[in-house]
């Protein structure tokens, strides 16, 4: 007979799990996605009659149908991998950049400046070099505004950088209605449209080719910096506690208000991507929403940014996926949105097996 | 050290993958030489269309719904019809339009304004293509034989529903609900955009064309579609004395703002009766079917598309929602009826320059800016024959007067 007073051992309890294997981890995280997939067909067969197979070879073609789309699937990755790889430092010191949008927003903004009003008044030298300095600089004085407050009076930079993405989004408002053409269009168009000055130069015949380059670099001096720089070490204690920081003798404040300028520095040069590598314009929804899934890519990498590469991939595979089954299959976009959110739902969940196992009641077998 | 190598090896391996794709790239484009002018045989039409946003946007919607009856209409297969929406005004118009022609498309259409450029640098690439783009200013300035502009002319279809909203005013002055003095018509504008000025000044003009006494207030919202802050804006005019609500934006905002204050509303786009059945009079739009067909026929035929197409009531590009009764006044219908034969016979014309002054003064010429240029140099002479031509010497709207009676926001 069993005690009364005997603990009763519920169904299922939840352990945390020492860490695993490198395999191990792949190998779950490859079985979320197929998990997700095979989710996702259930769905597509119920909501649309349509065969998954061949929705999931729409989403590829989509991405890479032809060669001119992989480059554009490549372009759109590198862009959100370089905004990724700009918020990571920051959020590696706890230090909670939700002002992405707007660091990129006000590095496109300068970019734009100089494109319009600098573009025929000086060698195209230096105007890249003064739009590369001052995308980069704009970038550095949104980001260090929040952190500079938030490292002497401690308030939230959560809440202050995104108040910060709405200042420069009406700033930008404000600009185009000064450079707007034809009159009250609120429209800039295509900055030097004939001349292409301030245009990124085109190299081995691929015009997103720099914006590609200029990232991969980036991610890789991130990695470097992160990992093996005395500024990464001191970015990880500072994230993993002040007072240990502090204990040690790092200036948490300096630190605070450096890391986030590095951080803004690279969102303004995202936004200088955007502008003279991409779109050649400038419109308040320049960043697009891409400071915020940024947010996303990053801690899905757990903050690697060789992992990001990956994920800012995934992602941007899904948003090219999603708009082609919407145009092959006619349907509207929101059912991509929904596969979406059932494949980063996934993806995110399974990080739960990763770090917890799971322990049913053992059956009667104890129990005499 | 061994690290450092490491990715400094990955690195170079990245750089050198990069390089062969980029090998491969440089000669890519096999465009077919085909004239514009050749003909094209109806089952080998092929027609891709760009929408800024889908079918939630008023705007977008009445679109996609004038290509699927050209599509019903003209028997071409889904195949023969693809619809790319939610394609921002950046780059990925760019590239959204290149991904059609390379899916074989003969026409590529977009419908936002701000598609324009990406569109025009798309034409530059595949001459052998035809671009069209609605709202569009620059295709008369471009010179591209394969890059057009259209547009309708909604002034006429605002201008009857102008004769609708004064109708309605001339009941309540002579039923006694309101004085003379108090006949004041809010509008909610987008943009202080030529196309939203030509917009509002037509509907006024319209609706004194019935009652003598209307004074109008516009505001703006300076956004297309900002559901809060159209029925903000609908909310104040209402506050300031307005008896009767017109808009020019893409939101359900001003509509429901109106029903929930009992205030009439003449609305744009579509019907919106089902939401503010006590409120709905009447609304106008755009029909893009007529010129969706237009294009197709001259794909078909190896005619030439015109550079910048406006067509009119006459051609049925510019309609009319049913009335509701139940808000109007009485004899709405056969008014709007009347007026509309006289507008596509030419024996009225809605910006008839005996009709209005611009700060007292009647105008017997004008020079307006229809070629865009940064400093908006007016450049085209537009008031002539007694009238001011609107949408004839390029498809985009370009009246851009403040007319006397109308009290605009200061700029």
């Amino acid at each position: 007979m069993r005690n009364k007073n005997q603990y009763k051992e519920p169904l299922i309890h939840i352990t945390k799990k020492p860490s695993i294997e490198w395999w191990k981890a792949a190998l779950i995280r490859a079985a979320s996605i197929v998990f997700a997939l095979i989710l996702c067909a259930f769905f597509i067969v119920l909501v649309t009659d349509l065969n998954p197979f061949e929705v999931y070879g729409a989403m590829i073609k989509g991405t890479f149908g032809t060669e001119r789309k992989v480059w554009v699937s490549l372009q759109n990755t590198a862009i959100l991998l370089c905004i990724s790889i700009a918020v990571t430092p920051a959020f590696k010191m706890k230090f909670w950049n939700l002002g992405a949008e707007g660091q990129v927003l006000a590095g496109g903004l300068c970019t734009a400046a100089c494109m319009i009003c600098l573009g025929d008044k000086m060698p195209t030298s230096l105007l890249f070099i003064v739009m590369i300095a001052s995308s980069i600089i704009a970038g550095i004085i949104w980001a260090v505004i929040p952190a500079f407050f938030k490292s002497r009076w401690d308030t939230n930079e959560t809440l202050f950088t995104l108040m910060m993405n709405y200042v420069a989004m009406q700033l930008t408002s404000y600009f185009i209605i000064i450079w707007e053409n034809p009159k009250g269009s609120s429209h800039v168009g295509i900055i030097n449209s004939s001349s292409r000055v301030g245009w990124m130069p085109t190299i081995f015949g691929q015009k997103y080719m720099l914006n590609i380059i200029i990232v991969f670099a980036i991610t890789i001096i991130m990695f470097v910096y992160l990992k093996y720089s005395k500024q990464g070490y001191e970015i990880s204690v500072v994230g993993e506690s002040v007072n240990t920081a502090k204990y040690i003798g790092i200036n948490v404040k300096k630190i605070i208000v450096r890391t986030a300028a590095l951080s803004g520095a690279i969102c303004g040069l995202a936004g200088f991507l955007l502008v003279s590598g991409t779109n050649h314009t400038i419109t308040p929804s320049t960043a697009g929403g891409q400071g915020f899934t940024a947010v996303m890519v990053s801690w899905l990498a757990k903050f690697n940014p060789l992992m990001m590469i990956l994920v800012s991939f995934l992602i941007v595979f899904l948003e090219k996926g999603s708009g082609e089954i919407a145009s092959t299959f006619r349907l509207n976009e929101s059912i991509a949105d929904i596969m979406t959110g059932i494949i980063l739902f996934c993806i995110i969940g399974c990080e739960f097996f990763l770090n917890y196992k799971i322990n049913f009641r053992k059956k009667s077998k104890e129990v005499k | 050290m061994k690290k450092v190598l490491s990715i400094v090896l990955a690195f170079a391996l990245i750089l050198s993958c990069v390089g062969i794709l980029a090998g491969c790239g440089s000669n890519g484009n096999n465009q077919a030489d085909a004239d514009s002018g050749n003909k094209v045989s109806s089952d080998k039409i092929k027609f891709g269309i760009i929408c800024l946003h889908d079918e939630n946007s008023t705007y977008d919607k009445n679109f996609l719904d004038a290509v699927k009856s050209v599509q019903s209409e003209l028997g071409l297969t889904d195949s023969q019809v693809i619809i790319k929406t939610n394609v921002d005004e950046s780059d990925a118009c760019y590239s959204a339009a290149v991904d059609l022609v390379e899916q074989g498309c003969n026409i590529v259409f977009a419908n936002s304004f701000g598609h324009e450029d990406y569109v025009i640098q798309a034409a530059k690439d595949y001459p052998e293509v035809e671009f069209c783009h609605a709202t569009g200013t620059k295709a008369h300035t471009e010179k591209l034989d394969n890059y057009h502009n259209a547009f309708a002319s909604i002034y006429e279809g605002r201008f009857l529903a102008g004769v609708a909203a004064g109708m309605k005013i001339q009941e309540m002055i002579d039923s006694g609900k309101i004085k003379a003095s108090e006949a004041k018509i809010g509008y909610v504008g987008a943009f202080p955009y030529a196309e939203v000025k030509s917009g509002y000044t037509s509907f006024f003009l319209g609706a004194r064309y019935i009652c003598k006494d209307v004074t109008m207030e516009v505001k703006y919202t300076n956004s297309w579609y900002d559901e809060a802050l159209e029925k903000e804006a609908a909310t104040t005019l209402i506050n300031n004395g307005c008896v009767l609500i017109s808009q020019h934006a893409d939101s359900w905002g001003a509509p429901t703002a109106c029903e929930s204050a009992g205030i009439p509303n003449v609305s744009y786009n579509g019907s919106t009766i089902k939401a503010c059945p006590n409120t709905f009079i009447v609304s106008s739009r755009i029909n893009w079917a007529p010129y969706f067909k237009y294009i197709i026929k001259c794909v078909v035929s190896g005619e030439k598309i015109s550079t910048d197409k406006c067509m009119t009531i006459a051609d049925g590009a510019v309609e009319l929602t049913d009335i509701n009764t139940t808000v109007a006044a009485k004899g709405t219908e056969e008014k709007i009826a009347e007026v509309k034969a006289m507008l596509e016979k030419g024996e009225l014309h809605v910006f008839d320059a005996s009709t209005f002054t611009v700060e007292g003064k009647t105008l017997s010429s004008y020079k307006a800016d229809v070629d865009s240029d940064a400093n908006y140099t007016p450049d085209t002479e537009v008031i002539s024959d007694g009238y001011f031509h609107e949408s004839e010497y390029r498809s985009a709207p370009y009246f851009d007067l403040v007319i006397d009676g109308i009290t605009v926001p200061a700029e």
